[in-house]
């Protein structure tokens, strides 16, 4: 099924959501990959806070390439979003609603994400200059010497994403995998 | 004796670096247009065509095919009839990569050292691979890695014992631990045979072939078809999604070994399995 939603996340929007449906994404969301990660995990163990609020936010798992003159962003696909596993539960406690990347999840991310009924969607892997067009704007918010790796604020219009585990921890990829395997 | 100033290897590496971020071979092109016909999965379908048009918005608004532009691999073949001047032919390749990923708006996603992970901020070092040749010719292929699929990369050290069948389990096993992780649909760069190093250089080189052709051993060429048709039974699919396109190719090189061991080492690529190569 195609959805349209808005972002930061309405709960109740994302209670409608499966494993399984497309949907469209629209509104604000936060880049951050694993030395965006790894710097805020350490800054909250020393006590210090997140550099932006998190809640009913959502974190794409993305490092753009550079922007050419007069674009808002270059090339900006998803990354593997299992690095960042170790601290998502954490982040998702906190009040981290929704993830974007690609590929498997551990089960405590999964747990996390039944939890507090969040949400993890998969954007298409290698398909960064088709993604970009859905980006309007980009600003780094923190952590500029992390280059490509900093956390951004990007404002997106429809952008296209697949339910992979949805609030009840159905999972996409152990779902559609079983359907079509023949061996 | 045959002159080449590094220069001229600078520049050309340069312009390769970009080329190869933003076109892909024709041969990718094709393999994905016949995936898109044979594809079951309405979704996976869906994803395939979106492969696509992210091609052509690559090609055409010059914005790489891939966030991830990769760690620049290098493969030079030298004729040992060229002399280079003008500089150190290795300190030219580098500087190649850096024009290239600085001038070509290409990601560095370069660390200068493995566990301090400090961005080089202009991805180099290159990894470089020499082999002499005959000849007074040089030929350079960039293959720029990105590191999604390169992650579920593995090398296995086989016993003689465990024959092509075993061979065939690590392979397919190394495809199905990958899962959605290596953005499918793959290319399966194997190598088999060697040493340790050996083998996984192997892999590295059988993802510059072109897909659709094949080995000239009959026994591997049959291997090849064989495990690309079983890869795509998995059920894996277009993005892990599910579907019955999970690899558009299985290149496998060989090399012999020791009587004591069957090395195996499996180089995952996503399709974007990115090279270009130039002759001087």
């Amino acid at each position: 099924m195609n959805k349209h939603i808005k972002a930061p996340f309405v709960q109740e929007e994302i209670n409608t959501l499966k494993a399984g449906d497309y949907v469209y994404i629209s509104g604000t969301i936060y880049t951050a990959r694993d030395a965006a990660h790894k710097r805020m995990y350490e800054g909250l163990e020393r006590g210090e806070n997140l550099p932006f609020d998190i809640k009913n936010n959502v974190i794409y798992y993305m490092g753009p390439s550079p922007a050419r003159e007069g674009r808002a962003i270059g090339s900006a696909g998803p990354t593997t979003a299992s690095r960042m596993d170790k601290y998502a539960p954490k982040l998702m406690d906190m009040g981290l609603k929704g993830m974007i990347g690609k590929g498997k999840r551990s089960q405590e991310v999964k747990d996390s994400i039944m939890r507090n009924k969040g949400i993890y969607l998969a954007a298409v892997g290698g398909a960064g200059a088709l993604l970009s067009k859905s980006i309007q704007s980009s600003e780094v918010i923190a952590y500029d010497d992390l280059g490509t790796e900093a956390i951004r604020r990007l404002e997106v219009k429809d952008f296209p994403a697949i339910v992979v585990i949805d609030k009840e921890g159905n999972n996409l990829y152990e779902m559609a995998v079983k359907e079509y395997r023949t061996i | 004796m045959r002159k080449i100033q590094v220069s001229e290897i600078t520049e050309n590496i340069k312009e390769m670096c970009i080329e190869a971020n933003h076109f892909l071979t024709k041969d990718v092109d094709k393999a994905l247009k016949a995936a898109c016909d044979t594809e079951k999965s309405p979704l996976g379908k869906q994803v395939l065509t979106q492969l696509q048009e992210n091609l052509a918005i690559a090609g055409e608004d010059m914005i790489p095919i891939c966030q991830d532009t990769g760690m620049a691999v290098i493969f030079m073949e030298i004729g040992q009839e060229v002399h280079f001047e003008g500089g150190l032919l290795e300190d030219a390749i580098h500087e190649g990569v850096r024009k290239g990923y600085v001038e070509g708006f290409l990601r560095k996603s370069v660390v200068k050292d493995p566990l301090i992970r400090e961005n080089t901020k202009d991805n180099t070092p290159a990894i470089i691979h020499y082999r002499m040749t005959a000849g007074d010719k040089v030929k350079i292929t960039v293959a720029p890695k990105g590191f999604g699929s390169e992650n579920m990369s593995r090398v296995f050290m086989l016993k003689p014992a465990d024959g092509i069948e075993g061979v065939k389990n690590a392979i397919l096993t190394a495809v199905e631990d990958a899962g959605p992780n290596a953005c499918p649909p793959m290319v399966i760069g194997v190598g088999i045979g060697g040493t340790f190093e050996k083998c996984a250089l192997m892999a590295k080189e059988a993802l510059t072939r072109d897909l659709g052709t094949h080995s000239s051993i009959s026994y591997v060429k049959e291997m090849e078809e064989e495990l690309l048709s079983t890869i795509n039974k998995t059920g894996i699919g277009p993005g892990g999604l599910g579907g019955t396109t999970t690899a558009l190719a299985v290149n496998i090189n060989t090399y012999p070994t020791h009587i004591a061991g069957l090395p195996v080492a499996v180089n995952i690529c996503c399709h974007v399995n990115r090279h270009a190569t130039r002759e001087l």
